[in-house]
């Protein structure tokens, strides 16, 4: 599902590689936590899962997909495979909580039939139904991480990609969104989730990847923080 | 494309004042360009008829001639005779059409109806002005045989190609039209910058969607084709004004302004200028498609 092999990732202008060396085998179905101190590098690390940056060195295979060569025509569609959320939600506000995650669907080409009957059933699986019509700013910011999460797995992903879900939140909040999460990689979605929240990784007990300076130095199945 | 086309118009008024500008700037720059292939044409169009009836002039020496081109003074008929003969031998009448003789008298005539209105009509006299063999030429280009063949006859003052006055006033009109065409490529350059800073603006002000676009996996002409078409609309918009505009020019200036007071000169018509207005359209919208094509490319790739 993912294999990252000798990874290193050196940004610009910057003296110490933001990843060094890093080896990763992520299996179809798993659930991992991506832990480590602010700066150990989680999100460079899935920015190179996502292909929205590539590594100075070594390789990234993500769904099947060579990340470092993949032509870039063919990046859009790789990316439909996967879901992905983030600390900051990333909504439009303009739009309501339906035509969100209906637009998500619409620059992909799907066809209006389908939209009209995704939606309103992904909406019900992260319960929201009832506030299809509302926007971004009327609602609070679990419910907003929801209306992401619906967005990040419409189209059935086999991998959700999830940066700092529950950053935002507070920790009841957050314990709503993880088991929604929990829920989603149940029924068969491989789940990447960095993350600084200790009680969610202690309690959830799942498989704990910790970075530290950009190297790996823990890979734990059943860990804790 | 319910979402590309909902997409163009929202772009529009987005920026309406900068799409104004695209409209206006692409709509005189073409206008120049429109006028300047006129231009163009209308030289070639005169160029052929001009060249067409130009003659070259034999002058013979007349009273007033300068002694060291005519030191005989007045050419006397056997000198006339010669030059006559010369026009009509085997080596000469091959390129001749037909020629005549213009005595004192002729010139003279012409002369007074040239210039009626000229106070220079009263000064001169029959005898200042030359008599002149006419040589109409079976192709004008050939000029220079009957230049050599006469220049330093004896009894001929000087050999004149009409064609040498044409191309002074051609080497004008297309200087001019060179200058129109000139200040039409920097109009246009600027109007293809005028398009990509409108394209970056507009996708700087939709930054959030083209992220989450990119990140749900839209194609990239999917992302990139509402602004392609943005720009291209508002360019078309000012190449179709452009070309009503040069429709106008041919319609009401050439044709009924220029034609009326030049009866003799043939002008451009309609037909010319519908030649160039899908000329027009079309630089309009490869230049615009590139501009902005470029444009927002760019700017994705950041
Ligand atoms: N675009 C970039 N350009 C230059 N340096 C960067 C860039 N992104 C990250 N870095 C650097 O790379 C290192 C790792 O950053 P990264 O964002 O991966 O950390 P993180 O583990 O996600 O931290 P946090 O928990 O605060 O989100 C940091 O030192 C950061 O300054
Ligand atoms: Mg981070």
């Amino acid at each position: 599902m993912i294999r990252i092999e000798n990874v290193t990732k050196q940004y610009k202008g910057s003296a110490r590689p933001a990843l060094n060396s890093v080896s990763l085998d992520i299996e179809k179905g798993d659930f991992v936590f991506l832990v480590g101190t602010s700066g150990s590098g989680k999100s460079s690390l899935m920015r190179l899962m996502l292909r929205e940056d590539v590594p100075t060195s070594g390789s990234v295979h993500v769904l099947g997909e060579n990340l470092v060569g993949i032509p870039s025509r063919r990046i859009p569609y790789f990316r439909r495979r996967l879901g992905v959320v983030f600390q900051d939600f990333r909504l439009l506000p303009n739009k309501t909580v339906a035509q969100n995650v209906a637009f998500s669907l619409e620059v992909i080409g799907k066809s209006q039939g389908f939209i009209q009957e995704a939606v309103p059933d992904v909406l019900r699986l992260v319960g929201l139904d009832g506030k299809a019509d509302r926007l971004p700013s009327e609602l609070s910011g679990g419910e907003q991480q929801r209306v992401a999460l619906a967005r990040a797995i419409v189209n059935k992903p086999a991998l959700l990609l999830a940066d700092e879900p529950t950053g935002n939140l507070d920790p009841a909040t957050s314990q709503d969104i993880m088991a929604l999460i929990e829920r989603i990689n149940l029924n068969g979605t491989t789940v990447v989730m960095a993350t600084h929240d200790r009680g969610i990784v202690d309690r959830l007990k799942k498989r704990v990847v910790e970075l530290k300076h950009g190297e790996i130095i823990r890979d734990e199945v059943g860990g804790t923080y | 494309m319910k979402y590309i086309i909902s997409e163009i118009r929202q772009g529009i008024f987005r920026n309406v004042s900068m799409v104004i500008s695209v409209v206006l700037v692409t709509f005189i720059s073409l206008t120049f360009v429109g006028a300047a292939s006129l231009l163009q044409m209308q030289i070639g169009q005169m160029k052929t008829y001009w060249y067409d009836r130009a003659q070259v002039a034999i002058y013979m020496c007349s009273d007033v001639s300068p002694a060291d081109a005519c030191p005989q003074g007045e050419a006397s008929d056997d000198l006339k005779a010669a030059v006559e003969a010369k026009l009509q031998s085997d080596t000469l009448s091959a390129y001749v059409e037909k020629f005549y003789f213009e005595n004192h008298e002729q010139a003279y005539a012409t002369f007074q109806e040239q210039f009626k209105d000229n106070a220079v009509a009263k000064y001169v006299t029959k005898n200042q002005l030359n008599e002149t063999f006419w040589v109409k030429l079976n192709d004008a280009r050939d000029s220079k045989i009957i230049t050599e063949s006469f220049t330093g006859v004896a009894g001929v003052e000087e050999v004149r190609d009409q064609r040498s006055y044409l191309d002074q006033i051609f080497s004008i009109l297309n200087a001019a039209s060179l200058a129109a065409i000139g200040i039409a490529v920097l109009m246009l350059f600027s109007a293809a910058l005028l398009i990509s800073t409108t394209i970056r603006l507009s996708a700087f002000s939709r930054r959030r969607e083209l992220g989450i676009m990119r990140l749900v996996g839209a194609s990239n002409f999917y992302i990139q084709l509402p602004f392609i078409l943005e720009g291209v609309v508002a360019a078309t918009i000012g190449s179709i004004l452009a070309g009503g505009a040069v429709l106008a020019i041919v319609q009401f200036f050439v044709q009924g302004y220029l034609a009326q007071s030049l009866p003799f000169t043939s002008f451009v018509g309609l037909a010319d200028g519908l030649l160039v207005v899908p000329i027009l359209i079309g630089a309009a919208i490869l230049l615009s498609a590139a501009a902005s094509g470029l444009a927002i490319r760019r700017y994705l790739r950041i």
